[in-house]
């Protein structure tokens, strides 16, 4: 093996040690721990591929430690797709590294060289026959305390034989079975808890009428207050959860939210107070050519997991144990500690497995919840889950956002400069990450200061930000961004975060300038985008949607496709959709292109991109946050829709091979493209084009009577 | 007041404790430990608590105990085990239908309520079987498959 220097992923230089990452157990498998949390997403399954792969051993000898703040390794959170990039890259590097430690003294034992030896599920052999010795033999006599130095060059892709199969997902058996969530954790001694949650921050309880809540619970229940933090406990769930059902309305509120009707739409956001950012060239604003403008929008989403969160806690006195479904264990319990005024070491966090999250939604802070009542009632095991109006009302919501596009042309009808100036509340309130706090930590006595939004930096890819310059060859491009810092409802990460608008905005107007210069909107992508890789997703996608049979449109039926690179810097993905609009638009068939790099599972990446197609396809159609008075009014399914299976179209999801470029994060990818891609199949089958989202039926009924 | 009810539950009579208008998902959940059965919503909109009344799809989290009584109740758990899957759970591993998984136990007790009443289903019936039904994961193309294959799996078609 050759030996380089190289620069460590950065999970690896917070957790340097070996042992955070690897450990041989004595039943001859080995334990590889990773801060990273399966959310659906096939995330454990890949890591395992890797790690089997540099260690030259079977999968089933990989045994995955995921999410545990004690043993394993700080990775903060499962998010932005970048899990395979850096946890990953850590694992291989630890992995290629352990292996070479353990044939070097595999070789000093045998009295051999290193290149002598072979090695076969975990076994030595020199020059080809069998010794007794074996990787757990030999482990114990290395110091696994040693720093990683990422110095033995991982294996050349053209040896794999794990990564870039097809193994099925390690999780998906115990779940199709009924078991491995966190809600099936339901110890006989338990106590359940539901909550009465503050309306807003600043809210203040002045009554609770605890006997009409006593009296609605129907069994015993403990009311526990500590400020305006109020939880309702008792052996039976039911109970509390008719007690929690029940409190809304016998709670009075002084300082409660008092949303007015026009804020729950994205048009409110501009003249709202701002934090005001340019990013790109200086534009001339009377440079020559003509201008075209266009106002995109966008309204609040939820997350809206298929499942209120849940949390259990037990503190013993001196340690508290916290089971989780969120997305860092680490974070999170560093954050519960600093509102607990507990030391970190006191608190372990557990991941078990939750609904899908997509994101920053209630799961951090049911924890919380959680473990303020553990530590008010010391030795009991204490359950919590969220009622079903708590999730939908209390998630922090993906941003509403407003779009303007303003283009200058050149004299071929091309973008000369182009600018997005858009407004919108931040996209990471992640305790920790940037200014938010945990729910409950504001109905706490002495609760911290009103956050000041930040959104992630444009090197991270951005917030509001994320995706809004185009990556067409465009001569100046620059983004003015307004972060508006006081929008009517708690906002934070949710998958893609600002991509989807901007995506949807920016590849609506680069449709509208193709047709204005006369030209077919794939050629005009193609006449300026000069990355092979781009292109190359772009025409395949337009080789299975038969892209040159396109009609003319304007009569219903509707093609149309878009191209986005997630961040600018992650997996590339085309998308086209074919769909009819009578007074809705029923979706036929979607097909997905990407190129995330090296694919460790192709058929878990295909899973994401079909499961982000359909997903950004839902947010597109139908969603839409609504908020009046005290808070947020979509409070079920009904008032939330999301795409159903009779909505569902044909989806094809195709990878194309790349495993000599690095691994891209796939899991986000497809879900703006597709937004963008139905937006302009709509605009081809109407003849007009929405640029409010959800296109939803009055929508097009109002595009139709144009 | 609380009642004793009689109920069949996989196939073993049990005896509860409960009031009359206790929803059957607390009493599965809660007091037989079949944990399978997930809530999701408890308004009959996701789909998630699906079980089998009778042979009937029916949402646990709406089902009243007093409407239960002397009846039969089949969950998740009777389908099969990690070890010993049904075809439909073999089938949605073969089609690796899923990612998060929590609507995947309420999808296989209505699939399978529709194969045994429709063994050659077209793709229109499954997708009305499963339209109570929401996947927030976006599975749904991977599912639909699965019941599919599942369907020729138990027809004896077994090389799909
Ligand atoms: S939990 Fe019963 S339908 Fe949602
Ligand atoms: S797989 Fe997550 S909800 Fe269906």
């Amino acid at each position: 093996m050759s030996v380089e220097k190289v620069d460590l992923p950065l999970s690896l230089t917070v957790n340097p040690r070996l042992e955070q990452w690897l450990k041989f157990e004595t039943d001859e498998t080995v334990r590889v721990a990773t801060g990273k949390v399966e959310i659906g997403q096939g995330v454990v399954t890949a890591l395992s591929q890797i790690a089997a792969e540099e260690l030259d051993l079977p999968l089933d000898r990989v045994v995955m430690l995921s999410g545990d703040s004690d043993e394993g390794p700080d990775e903060r959170y499962t998010s932005s797709s970048l899990s395979i990039m850096v946890s990953g890259a850590s694992i291989r590097l630890v992995c290629a590294e352990a292996r070479a430690l353990l044939v070097a003294r595999a070789a000093l034992r045998l009295n051999c060289s290193a290149a002598q030896l072979s090695v076969a599920d975990g076994r030595f052999f020199v020059d080809g026959a069998a010794s007794d010795i074996s990787y757990w033999s030999v482990a114990p006599e290395i110091d696994w305390g040693q720093t990683a130095t990422g110095s033995v060059a991982p294996k050349a892709p053209a040896e794999y034989r794990i990564v870039g199969q097809n193994v099925p997902r390690q999780d998906l058996p115990a779940k199709l079975a009924g078991g491995a969530y966190i809600y099936d954790r339901i110890p006989d001694d338990v106590v359940h808890a539901r909550m009465l949650r503050q309306p807003g921050r600043d809210a203040v309880l002045r009554a609770l009428d605890e006997a009409a809540v006593r009296h609605a619970a129907g069994g015993e229940i403990e009311i526990f207050q500590r400020g305006n933090f109020v939880a309702f406990l008792g052996a039976d769930e039911r109970s509390v959860e008719a007690a929690a059902a029940a409190a809304v309305a016998h709670a009075k509120w002084a300082n409660a939210p008092d949303i007015e009707p026009g804020q729950q739409g994205a048009a409110w956001l501009r003249g709202q107070p701002s934090d005001d950012r340019q990013y790109g060239a200086e534009v001339n604003p009377d440079a020559p050519g003509e201008v075209v403008e266009a106002r995109f929008s966008r309204p609040y989403i939820a997350h809206a997991s298929l499942a209120p969160s849940c949390a259990l806690a037990q503190f013993s006195g001196e340690h508290l144990t916290i089971w989780s479904h969120g997305q860092g264990m680490h974070p999170l319990r560093r954050n519960i500690a600093e509102v607990l005024e507990l030391p970190i070491e006191a608190i372990t966090a557990k991941h078990l497995n939750g609904p899908g999250c997509y994101g920053h939604n209630g799961a951090d802070d049911v924890a919380l919840d959680v473990a303020i009542i553990a530590m008010h009632k010391p030795g009991s095991c204490i359950r919590l889950q969220w009622r079903r109006e708590e999730e939908f009302g209390f998630e922090p919501f993906g941003p509403a956002m407003l779009v303007d596009l303003r283009v200058r042309l050149d004299e071929e009808g091309r973008p000369a400069d182009w600018t997005a100036e858009v407004w919108s509340p931040t996209h990471v309130q992640r305790p920790g990450t940037g200014s938010g706090f945990l729910l409950a930590a504001a109905a706490l006595p002495n609760p911290p200061a009103a956050p000041v939004p930040q959104d992630p930096l444009e090197e991270a890819g951005g917030g509001g930000t994320r995706n809004a310059t185009p990556y067409y060859d465009i001569p100046k491009t620059r983004i003015l961004h307004h972060l508006v810092t006081a929008p009517p409802v708690r906002t934070s990460a949710l998958r893609t975060l600002g991509a989807l608008p901007n995506v949807f905005a920016l590849e609506a107007m680069i449709d509208d300038l193709a047709i204005r210069a006369g030209a077919d909107p794939l050629d005009y992508r193609l006449s300026m985008l000069s990355d092979p890789r781009a292109r190359a997703v772009l025409k395949t996608v337009a080789k299975r949607a038969d892209w040159s049979q396109r009609g003319k449109g304007g009569e219903g039926q509707g093609l149309g496709l878009a191209f986005a690179r997630y961040k600018n810097t992650a997996a590339y993905a085309a998308v086209a959709v074919a769909l009819r609009v009578d007074e809705q638009v029923h979706l036929d068939h979607i097909w997905v292109v990407a190129d995330g790099g090296l694919v460790i599972n192709p058929d878990g990446v295909r899973n994401q991109l079909e499961g982000g197609a359909i997903q950004g396809a839902s947010w597109t159609l139908k969603e839409q946050v609504t908020m009046l008075g005290q808070g947020v009014t979509s409070l079920d399914w009904d008032s939330y829709p999301i795409l159903r299976f009779s909505e569902i179209p044909e989806i094809e999801a195709e990878v194309l091979n790349q495993p000599e470029q690095p691994s891209l994060g796939v899991g986000e990818c497809s879900v703006s493209p597709t937004a963008a891609a139905i937006g302009n199949s709509v605009a081809h089958a109407l003849g007009h084009r929405i640029h409010d989202m959800p296109l939803s039926r009055e929508r097009i009924m109002a595009a139709l009577l144009n | 007041m609380a009642q004793i009810f009689e109920i069949t539950v996989n196939g073993e009579p049990r005896q509860v404790e409960a009031e009359a208008d206790l929803p059957l998902i607390y009493v599965l959940r809660n007091e037989l430990g079949l944990t399978g059965t997930r809530y999701g919503c408890g308004l009959e909109q996701c789909g998630s608590c699906m079980v089998l009344i009778d042979g009937e799809p029916s949402y646990a989290c709406a089902r009243a105990m007093d409407s239960v009584a002397g009846r039969t109740v089949q969950t998740i758990e009777d389908l099969g085990t990690v070890a010993d899957p049904h075809p439909l759970q073999q089938a949605f591993l073969d089609e690796q239908a899923g990612q998060c998984g929590y609507c995947l136990s309420g999808i296989l007790i209505s699939a399978k309520a529709l194969l045994d009443r429709n063994p050659s289903p077209s793709r229109a019936d499954i997708v009305a079987a499963l339209d109570g039904h929401l996947c927030r994961c976006g599975a749904h193309s991977r599912i639909i498959r699965a019941v599919d294959r599942a369907a020729a799996m138990l027809r004896g078609e077994g090389g799909v």
